[in-house]
């Protein structure tokens, strides 16, 4: 790779032992890709949360992260990161942490975690939706992002730049301001390879989740044009189908000309070249999504709800109340609605939160059932307006799933059974 | 025995030799690697139920969760890591994944490896050369 002089400086030491660390691996990282330089970052999301076993297996913080972190064989001391820097949802809420399974240790050293991120200067938001809580980044900016959900929606919505990271990256980048330029780094990489032309009314929340399957599922890790007439969508419906995109194939960016940051016609989105292939997306396509997503469930007796994936926004969380105002849900029914804790705050100055768990459900923060890898004691049946959740809990938890509107989930929570359908 | 000889680029240096795993799938990282074990754990993965540790693995690419890096890091903290790496379509997951994996690696090649080698397959990599070489089973 073609070093500038403030890389040089870095990989020589004079920033000291964790910023060398952390250009090292990045110099080993950008030769990985084929890169030849790096980009300077204003914006950093990641991973630095430490569990009890590993605590006990490296000693201390620093050491932990030092490996886990920075692929370091010896401990450095973590200075404060060089750019801002944001920690993303982690794996668990420190308020709910018995009803999670965890002990008391546990959260201590979460706590302990926590300190140790604020000293550094990362922000604890402490959720996937940095975007829900102030970090917006502008059009064009090189940011390194994990969590795939984030990913595709600064990419594709806002026009941001930022490749799918992982915990060393990212926290090398903290470090040093540094990220190879690579990938969705470089404009070309943007364009459009897949044109999806939509015929159906996509309205709701549940149809953009339903788009975003479909798309993730038929163009894999590509970059879709989604090409709808007049197309309406708020920031929830994307936040949505992103996440419903990025799981069920991988995707990182794409287009809605008319509605998305860098494109407002098909042509622009792929820059004048031609689709490797067009799509139709009707009926028939959307109720392949809805059954792919519906395929796991069997049981119609329905235990757990879960709501927030991605975290629940101040919109949803006032909808989700006009739904269950006065309202009160089944016994032995565990619903749960995930948000990051600055919306928790606010929904609680509000009396969002009181209109919600008036009904028997619990407002959660920092963390997910998938991220934490917990459900509720005994839960055999989830129901779940995210089709993100929907594909991964079973995987990683062995519960069956049902997905559906946020109307649907409601109603389960109602009457304990699961009559959701295609409407 | 046939040999054969796959010339691609170097991802990550170093030299290794074993047999070969083989999957002309992506494999996850999170949810698709039991990092204790090596095991893969995705149970729709044509490589389920199988142990990656000490293998030369030959597949697609990565797929899955930004977590990637950190099972494959974890595998070699375990010793459950595999000796060398051989794929077809570059991702920051997959590259990240191989250098924290401190194994060499190699993608490009001027053939596709997962259908020229198979399972079983005794492949020596040498990453800095960034030349596979395959003696068939």
């Amino acid at each position: 790779m073609r070093l500038k002089d403030d890389e040089k400086t870095m990989l020589d030491g004079a920033e000291g032992p964790a910023v060398q660390k952390a250009m090292e691996m990045l110099v080993r990282y950008g030769e990985a890709l084929g890169a030849e330089t790096f980009v300077d970052t204003t914006n950093v999301g990641g991973y630095m949360i430490a569990d009890m076993a590993a605590k006990r297996r490296f000693g201390s913080l620093d050491a932990v992260f030092s490996e886990w972190c920075l692929d370091s064989d010896t401990v450095v001391e973590f200075p404060k990161v060089k750019v801002p820097s944001c920690q993303f949802e982690t794996s668990m809420d420190p308020d709910h942490y018995l009803l999670i399974g965890r002990t008391q240790e546990d959260r201590d050293l979460y706590l302990e975690n926590i300190r140790y991120l604020g000293k550094m200067g990362i922000q604890v938001l402490c959720t996937c939706a940095p975007y829900l809580v102030g970090n917006v980044p502008v059009k064009g900016e090189h940011c390194v992002w994990m969590e795939s959900s984030a990913v595709v929606y600064i990419n594709g919505v806002l026009g941001a730049r930022t490749n799918c990271e992982g915990r060393e990256s990212a926290t090398c980048a903290m470090l040093t301001g540094k990220i190879p330029y690579w990938g969705y780094h470089v404009p070309e990489n943007r364009l459009g390879s897949y044109l999806i032309e939509v015929d159906e009314d996509v309205k709701t929340m549940m149809d953009w989740g339903l788009l975003g399957y479909y798309a993730g599922k038929v163009v894999q890790n590509k970059v879709p044009v989604i090409s709808i007439k007049n197309p309406k969508a708020n920031r929830d419906m994307l936040k949505h189908f992103g996440a419903a995109a990025a799981s069920s194939g991988g995707v990182e960016m794409f287009h809605i000309p008319g509605l998305t940051a860098e494109a407002n016609s098909t042509e622009e989105a792929f820059g004048n070249r031609l689709p490797r292939e067009a799509l139709q997306y009707g009926i028939k396509e959307r109720k392949y999504a809805y059954d792919m997503l519906n395929s796991i469930g069997q049981n119609t007796n329905v235990d757990f709800i879960m709501l927030g994936c991605p975290h629940y926004s101040m919109d949803q969380l006032w909808s989700l109340c006009s739904l269950v105002q006065g309202k009160r849900f089944k016994d032995g029914i565990a619903f749960w609605i995930f948000v990051p804790q600055a919306l928790k705050d606010v929904a609680e100055r509000n009396g969002f939160r009181k209109i919600i768990e008036d009904t028997g459900a619990v407002l959660m923060r920092d963390t997910c059932p998938a991220l934490g890898r917990f459900i509720p004691k005994g839960a055999t049946v989830m129901a779940t307006d995210s089709a993100k959740q929907a594909h991964y809990l079973p995987n990683l938890t062995g519960i069956e799933a049902w997905f559906g509107s946020t109307e649907d989930c409601v109603n389960a929570a109602l009457t304990g059974r699961w009559e959701g359908s295609l409407r | 025995m046939r040999r054969i000889v796959l010339k691609g680029r170097k991802v990550v240096g170093g030299c290794a030799e074993g047999e070969a795993l083989v999957t002309q799938e992506t494999i996850s990282g999170w949810g698709g690697i039991d990092p204790m074990t090596g095991v893969v754990v995705d149970l729709r993965h044509e490589l389920a139920g199988k142990c990656i540790a000490g293998k030369v693995l030959v597949y697609r690419g990565a797929k899955g969760s930004s977590g990637w890096s950190a099972f494959f890091h974890e595998a070699r903290l375990n010793g459950v890591a595999p000796l060398a790496m051989v794929f077809n379509e570059t991702t920051t997951k997959i590259a990240l994944g191989a250098v924290v994996t401190r194994v060499p690696a190699i993608t490009d090649l001027d053939q596709d490896p997962t259908r020229i080698i198979e399972t079983g397959d005794w492949v020596k990599v040498d990453g800095d050369a960034g030349m596979v070489e395959v003696t068939k089973k």
